[in-house]
């Protein structure tokens, strides 16, 4: 029997992979085929949303791009019916195709699962060998060498921080206490990631196994997972997954016949960016206001209502499944000395192949961009690469050999950061990007340290100023002295990683900041204050469309004569640019 | 106890009775406090004062600290939505890819700005960090319903498209 794989993840859905679904089912229904239908998770490819995959009775896969209406008949009528594969909607099978770049360079280990099996179904999971590593766990019985294999194994933790995850177990494991906890900290809330998003929707019992593992090696029996609430959708399936999981018994008393018992439940979060970190994570889960509080006393010690906690992300715990059945040396054999394993990177921005990717530690930037990434859209010129989010900052295109890294990205002056990589090109204006991260920043700063409340406050008002051409000579050396002042004075990774947008754009591209300063114009034609909306005459058919919707009268002139905009009246909103069919307006 | 018939009949008794017998089950539970905002707000669309009143008895919190933690999450709000949520991603795929110039358009076409609710209340118009389908970008949510790929035309159609639907179902 043929068997079909709708890809619904949240970007499949948003693309409309329901609607494709329930017309597959239609089809095979009316025409009462003998096919397999079933749903996988996220495939990757978001670019080429909605994706389907046919796997025929001798195993053969294709990968349909791009599915629609008009598809779906030719898929059934041809590929279904006929064994005829209709070869040019195909991104993916064993003939070599455009799209195989994408795969080449990529390394699936947390994402071995996503977009392969049925996310609902836990047979699925076992069959492609999951809970075989709690099994050896269990059987071998001994969590200090389980520490050790994580420890040798060289994974660090993949929240941002980089913190070497079996020396957070090891802290937790020596902790004396009556009680113990494991959390998951799943509130993924950098603007451009949704990496633990699609593991949590794709594969959610890698994780739950992880947590598990965990949790027999520090002496734990219960676990939270705390997952924002924006994400509905890995909700359910976690919650689906954790009552699956408890009738198959690898949760609840006595697992798999041995001593060890577990419990996790879920905890959604309220919408606070600060929740990210750890201390303030446990305050949220308490049911209290998030806001971070002073360490020592570190988790590990003292943390979810008073004991000893562990926290590690979604991808750190996925990891580990892995990593117990591989072994530490294969894990710890891809990568750089000093960072192991692999990656998953939500690839968004001006991107040709946007998606999520898993790739080796030590790949350069310039392999992803334009490799995998297939470079930039519309045959722009690449700019730069922001990666970490609000705590990290923008790594030039001409550092595009750099091996990604924990230490060689912090020397750059960005952080590696949960997995978050926005491509930008020229268009995209360094100093708005510095605003967009600090007014984002600003607004989820939870007010504890005064330097974090106020200091970016003030910053966010400079950059406000310069961008609208209103900057002041010595506003750079201003930002400089006020980032120097935060990073020194705030409690939390959050308020000390603040200032880290300015300074790499700063770092980079000064030139920028002294243009909109000193010459009062934006190189990028971004900055609205500092543009100067012009018409082409010769492009300039005179439809009148502009001079209909300017909301100030400011354009003039005659039905299929070219049109002309009067500076002085112009309040450059960029309707006439963005509502111009013949791209006669341009930007100065 | 009159004012609290009063609220009765002002919420619909219904839900006024439901939602106080899902309080009590909560009792002595560790760190309640926002799994039961949450339920007041998936009870009544927003969290009513009496609400906070209910918990904080029950929980044995002062109010003024629930209103507290209410404040500091972005989840909760003290008013009811519009029928439509439009929520605008400003995430940094969807910013380098024009979001303000959907957000202008959007607000345009319905005459209110961010954190605002048309007087009809109809729609109520929200920014969000990231939606997480950064591969569509730029995109917004309208309830549980994505469009991607905006363009400052394309978002006024399908807003349009609403209005219509809005007027002909009053109609």
């Amino acid at each position: 029997m043929k068997k079909i794989k709708v890809g619904l993840g949240t970007c499949g859905i948003s693309a409309g992979g329901m609607k494709v679904y329930e017309e597959l089912e239609k089809e095979i229904g009316e025409k009462n085929l003998k096919v397999d239908l079933c749903e996988t998770g996220c495939m990757g490819m978001c670019y080429k949303e909605v994706l389907v995959e046919v796997i025929d009775e001798d195993g053969t896969s294709s990968l349909y791009g791009e599915v629609t209406s008009d598809k779906i008949k030719g898929i059934i009528n041809n590929h279904i019916m006929k064994n005829q594969p209709v070869e040019e909607w195909i991104v993916k099978n064993e003939k070599p195709k455009e799209d195989d770049t994408f795969f080449a360079k990529q390394k699936r280990i947390v994402l071995r699962n996503c977009g392969v099996i049925n996310p609902s179904s836990i047979d699925e999971y076992i069959n492609a060998g999951g809970y075989k590593a709690l099994e050896l766990v269990l059987k071998e019985s001994d969590p200090v060498k389980l520490i050790n294999t994580i420890k040798e194994s060289g994974l660090r933790g993949r929240g941002g921080g980089g913190f070497l995850t079996g020396m957070k177990w090891q802290f937790a494991h020596g902790a004396k206490s009556d009680k113990k906890y494991v959390i998951c900290n799943a509130d993924e809330g950098d603007p451009g990631a949704f990496m633990d998003r699609s593991v949590l929707e794709s594969d959610p019992h890698s994780v739950l196994e992880g947590m598990i593992i965990c949790g027999f090696a520090i002496g734990s029996d219960e676990a939270y997972i705390y997952v924002r609430a924006e994400y509905p959708r890995a909700v359910y399936r976690l919650k689906n997954a954790i009552k699956q999981s408890h009738e198959k018994g690898f949760l609840g008393k006595n697992i798999l016949g041995s001593r060890f018992s577990f419990k996790i439940k879920i905890k959604e979060g309220a919408g606070a960016f600060v929740c990210g970190e750890e201390t303030a994570l446990i305050a949220s889960i308490e049911g209290k206001r998030g806001t971070p509080r002073i360490r020592p006393p570190f988790p590990a010690n003292k943390g979810l209502f008073g004991k000893p906690t562990n926290i590690n992300n979604v991808e750190t715990f996925a990891n580990v499944p892995w990593i117990i059945m591989n072994g530490a040396e294969a894990f710890a054999s891809l990568g750089t000395p000093n960072s192991k394993g692999t990656k998953v990177f939500a690839l968004a921005g001006k991107i040709a192949r946007g998606g999520l990717v898993e790739v080796p530690m030590g790949i350069t930037i310039n392999e992803i961009v334009h490799e995998i990434g297939g470079g930039i859209k519309g045959n722009k010129k690449f700019k730069a690469v922001q990666m970490g989010g609000p705590s990290g900052g923008c790594i030039p295109s001409s550092m595009g050999a750099l091996e990604i890294d924990y230490q060689q990205i912090n020397k750059t002056g960005a952080i590696m950061g949960s997995g978050g990589l926005v491509v930008v090109d020229e268009t995209t204006c360094m100093v708005d990007m510095a605003k967009f991260f600090l007014r984002f920043t600003q607004n989820e700063s939870c007010g504890k340290c005064t330097f974090c409340r106020i200091g970016t406050k003030r910053m966010l008002e400079i950059l406000e100023r310069i961008t609208d051409g209103r900057g002041e000579k010595d506003d750079i050396d201003l930002l400089l002295d006020l980032a120097d002042t935060i990073k020194n004075n705030t409690l939390c990774g959050l308020g000390q990683t603040a200032p880290n947008p300015v300074l790499t754009t700063i770092k980079y591209f000064r030139e920028e900041y002294e243009a909109h300063i000193f010459n009062k114009k934006c190189p990028a034609h971004s900055c609205s204050a500092l543009v100067n909306y012009k018409i082409d005459a010769e492009k300039c058919i005179g439809c009148t469309l502009c001079v209909r919707n300017c909301p100030v009268n400011a354009i003039t002139g005659e039905k299929k004569k070219p049109h002309s905009i009067n500076q002085e009246i112009c309040i450059k909103c960029g309707k006439c640019f963005d509502i111009c069919k013949l791209n006669a307006v341009i930007k100065d | 106890m009159t004012g609290e018939k009063q609220k009765e009949k002002d919420i619909g008794k219904r839900d006024f009775i439901d939602f106080n017998a899902a309080l009590w089950k909560y009792n002595g539970e560790k760190g309640a406090m926002i799994p039961l905002l949450q339920l007041a707000q998936d009870t009544y669309g927003y969290i009513p004062e009496f609400a906070i009143d209910s918990i904080s008895e029950i929980v044995g919190i002062p109010s003024a600290e629930i209103y507290g933690v209410i404040t500091f999450y972005s989840q909760f709000r003290l008013k009811p939505f519009g029928k439509y949520l439009i929520r605008i991603c400003e995430g940094t795929a969807c910013h380098v890819n024009g979001a303000k110039s959907i957000l202008r358009a959007i607000e345009d076409e319905l005459g209110i700005t961010i954190d605002e609710t048309t007087d009809d209340g109809m729609f109520t118009f929200l920014s969000v960090a990231c939606l997480g389908c950064c591969s569509l970008s730029p995109v917004m949510m309208i309830n549980e319903d994505t469009y991607g790929r905006l363009t400052p035309a394309k978002a006024r159609d399908i807003i349009r498209n609403y209005k219509k639907n809005i007027k002909e179902v009053t109609a």
